[in-house]
């Protein structure tokens, strides 16, 4: 790729964002349109003995109430879990049915038990309050450390509240090198429950079309196509040929949007019960906060061996993953194979063995969010890393630096299923800790400690799986679709280009990013690339954003597209040029005769493709490609994080004194982009560090809600990042490029729990680190010093 | 939300009035405490009196050395007041620290003590300057206006009109602030002057109170050392997930020894 295309070019789509000419999908009102809210349950476990809807029905602007019952009546399926894992005893998980109202039982806060459908909003609501559920409550439970120990049975299907057993790697190997090591460093971790909070809220408008048996549903989708095939093919049992998903602005998603919900399947039924009136749904804040998938929530032991000279023998972890009620659409994917297969690092660890207890608990759903099982497998990494530095009295660098998998060994294949394809750690290493001034660290600290402060320092050597993902790999571990990307590119007559992605912009940028891939491509202005997303009506076919795949995979669908434009070029201008197509080059924007000054610009090509009066026998009119990406392997993005806090002992608050971050995303094509997600993604990292947790009281009841308990970080508790890059193009995929929406999140909570451990000298902490928990700590320093 | 009567009155006693008129009538300020909960169908009031349209309850006034603030002033007005920066500069900063930039532009005063919300900001600093709370009806000292968790002297039909302030020899105050909320975990303010020496806490308990202890302490020495050692007993104080109250009775004692430090004249 010529650097040409690469450019800090503002972002297109911003003139509408920020002039508030967005087009959310709540901003969509349909004519006739009907609004439902949903009845939800109060409880966290309990059997719905009886659903009474008589006085609801009767209240003013009612249209209609429905029930599970009415659904089962109707034949529509179960929400599907679209990736099936198979356990160590060779059998496939435990897939409790998840309606999209229940039937039963209702098993978290926020369950989903009837819906109102009334002329207003306001109406439903106030009908909604009517609806009497007889309940006979049972006994809870959201812990999942407790969910294997005689806790209450949720789901006849999954026996002692168990969906899989599973493991990854040689546990014969890890055994054996645990036997000879010189040292073994453990540690306990919990890796805390995060609800995603989107700023936009889903919200879902269905609308079936009685003349065509057409539906469509506008909905607050990362992957509509994807969306479309789930509600057809295993929920609602529909031709994908009859159903048009548009899922236009999205603010947000953070994986939250990738999944199959009730409410989105619910309105798009209803509306077909309805003949055809629109139904409308957008969830408050508070129902966000209950049933939106939440993520993380893992309980881990972890164990590393080393030598005596501080390379690792082994490592080998022991995780129980909490997946909340049901199953959400991808949620035993990422505490297994998004999950275990990251756990050799950056390190040349040679054996790794990985065990993982998925179970059920009286909670929302869990799947992935931001990074989706590489945050968790990151996070056992490098905290354990750490500690072993510290057991051996070793600097966190050095020991790094000594088992690092090294440029000239790369392809390497980890223990645990992966060929990482490229990289440059020991670099990036190296530019973050003379970013930081690491050496003089010692300095800084006393400096600190001269103001009755307590500074710590903490880095975090990350990689990530991304590019997700190669059909036939994920196929045969269970992936119940392929994870291709397709795209179309379209001359237009005048020579504009229309690029049609399957690919899903939700606040990555992409009308601007992949605009400049293809006007580098084409040697032509980027304000002449117009991107379209989001419309299954619109767009060919499509897996969607998610796992940081829209430009690796995407956009190398965008530029095989281009690429076919070209050479069908090529054949159109050694038509007009009077030559043989071989000999025809295209450099940037003109068709040129090899050798000689005779060209034709890509844009008379256009005109002549669709105006073709002097023409190539035998060739189509028309400019318009599509092509279809399926990578050939995961991509590697990795880097290093360093953070340096500063304690103060006497209150327990934590201040980030400075954030490097070095990351090597291969090819990147806007840097301003790119920094900006590396930016949100370590402010969401921070928030789990710090400040965030999903917290269900022993009753199954949601006590973080709102905002007034769950704590979302804000601008003053972030530090300005600095932020530095390696480029080491990913050698596979025809952009270079690997992938940076989810690295700040990943790379973010081990280096900052690593400085706080640093700055308090014990591991002992869990997050967020919260200003009591380092108190009790501090205190706890402060009166030892002083005896 | 549930639906409800909307009404502006232009006066004092118009508003009373309406008060009086309607059984479940509810007063509106700046409703960042009543519009959420109303909402999330907490709470239903059948009409709404809104005080924005009395011109006289707004606005920043100095009368007999006092400071005399108007109950639907907004937090932001005070904060940015002249008047309040020169003469209680403590008090500027308290408005200026509360909730975020669209809570200080809505949010007022008059709101904030007649809720009483025991992590509120403004109780501190009422109780800690000593000031006066003037009602439609009477003139209620701050000491006796806070009464317990949610719940002041005013009676039925009683609407807060102003508050004025005594401007003290020095004033400080220090919040710890809850992460999610922003509102105090532990908020002390301390002052010095015509009502002697006050150590006021918000957050901290079911009501703001005040610490007499401390007090003693700095009436003889106006300094933070004065404070060291001086505790509160963490048995009544406020425990949730933010903060225990063990927590919270330690970082008493560090919010008021750093308010005296933050204390100017």
């Amino acid at each position: 790729m010529p650097d040409s295309g690469v450019s800090r070019v503002l972002r297109k789509e911003d003139q509408r964002f920020l002039t508030g000419r967005g087009h959310y999908t709540d901003d969509l009102n349909r004519p006739g349109q009907l609004h439902a809210v949903f009845v939800r349950s109060e409880m966290a476990h309990a059997t719905v003995k009886s659903v009474s809807t008589d006085a609801a029905k009767q209240a003013p602007g009612v249209v209609a109430v429905f029930t599970g019952q009415d659904m089962a009546d109707d034949g529509v399926g179960s929400l599907p879990c679209g990736w099936v894992v198979t356990d160590k005893h060779g059998e496939a998980h435990k897939a409790p049915p998840h309606f999209p109202l229940v039937r039963d039982k209702v098993r978290y806060v926020g369950d989903h038990v009837a819906v109102v459908i009334a002329e207003t909003r306001a109406q439903a609501a106030d009908a909604a309050e009517l609806v009497e559920v007889d309940y006979e409550g049972l006994d809870a439970n959201a812990d999942p450390a407790k969910a294997l120990e005689g806790a209450p049975q949720i789901h006849d299907e999954a026996p002692g509240n168990l969906c899989f057993d599973w493991e990854l790697g040689d546990k014969a190997a890890v055994d054996e090198a645990f036997s000879k090591a010189h040292h073994v460093s453990r540690l306990e971790l919990r890796n805390n429950r995060l609800i995603p909070n989107a700023l936009e809220p889903r919200a879902a408008i269905g609308e079936y079309d009685p003349g065509t048996d057409e539906y469509t549903l506008y909905s607050t989708s990362q992957n509509p196509h994807l969306l479309r095939l789930i509600l057809c093919a295993f929920v609602l049992n529909l031709p994908e040929h009859k159903v048009r998903i548009v899922a236009p602005d999205v603010g947000g998603g953070f994986g939250s949007k990738i999944y199959c919900y009730a409410e989105e399947t619910v309105c798009t039924w209803a509306s077909k019960k309805l003949n055809g009136k629109p139904v409308k749904w957008t969830a408050e804040r508070s129902e966000s906060f209950s049933s939106d998938a939440h993520g993380r929530d893992h309980v881990t032991h972890a164990e590393l061996a080393l030598d005596e000279n501080g390379k690792f023998l082994a490592l080998k972890v022991d995780t129980i993953a909490n997946l909340g009620a049901y199953l959400s659409s991808f949620a035993t994917a990422v505490p297994t194979y998004l999950y275990g297969t990251l756990l050799a690092g950056q390190y040349k660890t040679p054996a790794v063995h990985c065990n993982v207890r998925a179970v059920f608990t009286n909670t929302a759903p869990v799947d992935a969010y931001r990074g989706a099982g590489r945050p968790e497998a990151t996070y056992v990494v490098e905290r354990m890393v750490e500690r072993a530095a510290r057991d051996m009295n070793m600097d966190p660098a050095e020991i790094r630096r000594r088992n690092f998998v090294q440029p000239d060994e790369f392809p390497y294949q980890t223990p645990v299923a992966l060929t990482y394809d490229s990289g440059q750690y020991e670099k990036a290493l190296d530019e973050a800790l003379a970013m930081i001034d690491y050496k003089n660290f010692g300095q800084r600290r006393q400096e600190s400690e001269r103001n009755g402060k307590l500074r710590g320092i903490g880095l975090s050597a990350y990689i990530e799986a991304c590019g997700i993902a190669p059909s036939q790999v994920v196929g045969a571990l269970g992936a119940g679709v392929g994870l291709w990307e397709s795209a179309q590119v379209r001359f237009n007559a005048t020579g504009s280009i229309s690029v049609f992605t399957g690919s899903h912009s939700h606040g990555q940028g992409h009308e601007t990013t992949f605009a400049q891939l293809v006007a580098d491509r084409f040697g032509v202005p980027v304000e002449n690339v117009d991107v379209v997303h989001g419309d299954t009506g619109r767009i060919p076919m499509g897996m969607g954003t998610y796992g940081s795949r829209s430009l690796a995979v995407g956009g190398s669908a965008i530029v095989r597209a281009c690429d076919k434009v070209i050479e069908k070029g090529k054949k159109i201008a050694a038509h007009l040029l009077e030559a043989s197509v071989d000999d025809i080059e295209f450099d940037s924007g003109n068709f040129r005769v090899a050798g000689t000054d005779k060209q034709k610009s890509i844009g008379e090509i256009a005109f002549t493709a669709y105006v073709p009066h002097n023409y190539p026998e035998g060739v189509e009119p028309g400019l318009d490609e599509t092509a279809f990406y399926d990578p050939a392997n995961f991509t590697y993005p990795a880097g290093v994080h360093i953070a340096e806090v500063e304690i103060d002992p006497e209150t327990g608050t934590t201040r980030i004194a400075d954030w490097v971050a070095v990351d090597d995303f291969g090819k990147v094509i806007n840097p301003m982009i790119v920094e900006g997600q590396v930016h949100g993604g370590i402010a969401q990292g921070i928030g789990q560090a710090l400040l965030e947790e999903g917290v269900y009281d022993e009753a199954g009841q949601l006590v973080t809600g709102s905002y007034q308990d769950y704590c979302m970080p804000r601008a003053d508790d972030l530090p300005s990042y600095r932020v530095g890059m390696i480029e080491t193009p990913c050698p596979h995929n025809p952009v270079g490029a690997k992938g940076c929406g989810e690295a700040g999140a990943i790379a973010a909570p081990p280096a900052l729990m690593n400085a706080i451990t640093d700055a308090l000298g014990t591991e002992e902490i869990s997050m967020p680190a919260t200003r009591e928990k380092v108190w009790r700590i501090a205190r706890g320093r402060l009166a030892q010093a002083a005896e | 939300m549930y639906g409800f009567e909307y009404h502006k009155p232009s006066s004092l006693d118009e508003a009373a009035k309406l008060l009086a008129d309607n059984e479940e009538a509810s007063l509106i300020a700046g409703g960042h405490t009543l519009l959420p909960t109303m909402k999330q169908r907490l709470a239903a009031p059948s009409a709404i009196v809104d005080l924005g349209g009395i011109a006289d309850l707004k606005g920043i006034r100095e009368e007999g050395g006092n400071i005399v603030v108007g109950a639907i002033t907004t937090h932001d007005a005070v904060a940015g007041s002249d008047v309040v920066q020169a003469k209680i500069p403590a008090m500027a900063r308290l408005a200026g620290g509360i909730g975020d930039p669209q809570v200080r532009n809505r949010g007022t005063i008059g709101g904030s003590i007649a809720n009483n919300d025991p992590a509120a900001d403004y109780p501190a600093g009422l109780v800690g300057l000593g000031a006066i709370v003037r009602t439609n009806k009477r003139e209620i000292p701050a000491d006796d206006f806070f009464v317990a968790l949610f719940e002041t002297a005013l009676e039925e039909g009683e609407i807060v009109k102003e508050v004025s302030f005594p401007v003290p020899e020095k004033a400080g105050y220090a919040k710890f602030h809850n992460p999610a909320s922003r509102y105090a975990i532990v908020g002390v303010f301390v002052s010095r002057g015509p009502q002697g020496v006050r150590v006021a806490v918000t957050g901290a308990g079911p009501c703001v109170f005040r610490v007499k202890e401390m007090e003693d302490a700095l009436s003889g020495n106006w300094s933070a050392d004065a404070l060291k050692g001086i505790t509160v007993p963490e048995d009544e104080l406020n425990a949730d997930l933010h903060a225990s109250a063990e927590y919270r009775a330690h970082l008493v004692g560090v919010m008021a020894r750093r308010a005296v430090q933050a204390a100017t004249a």
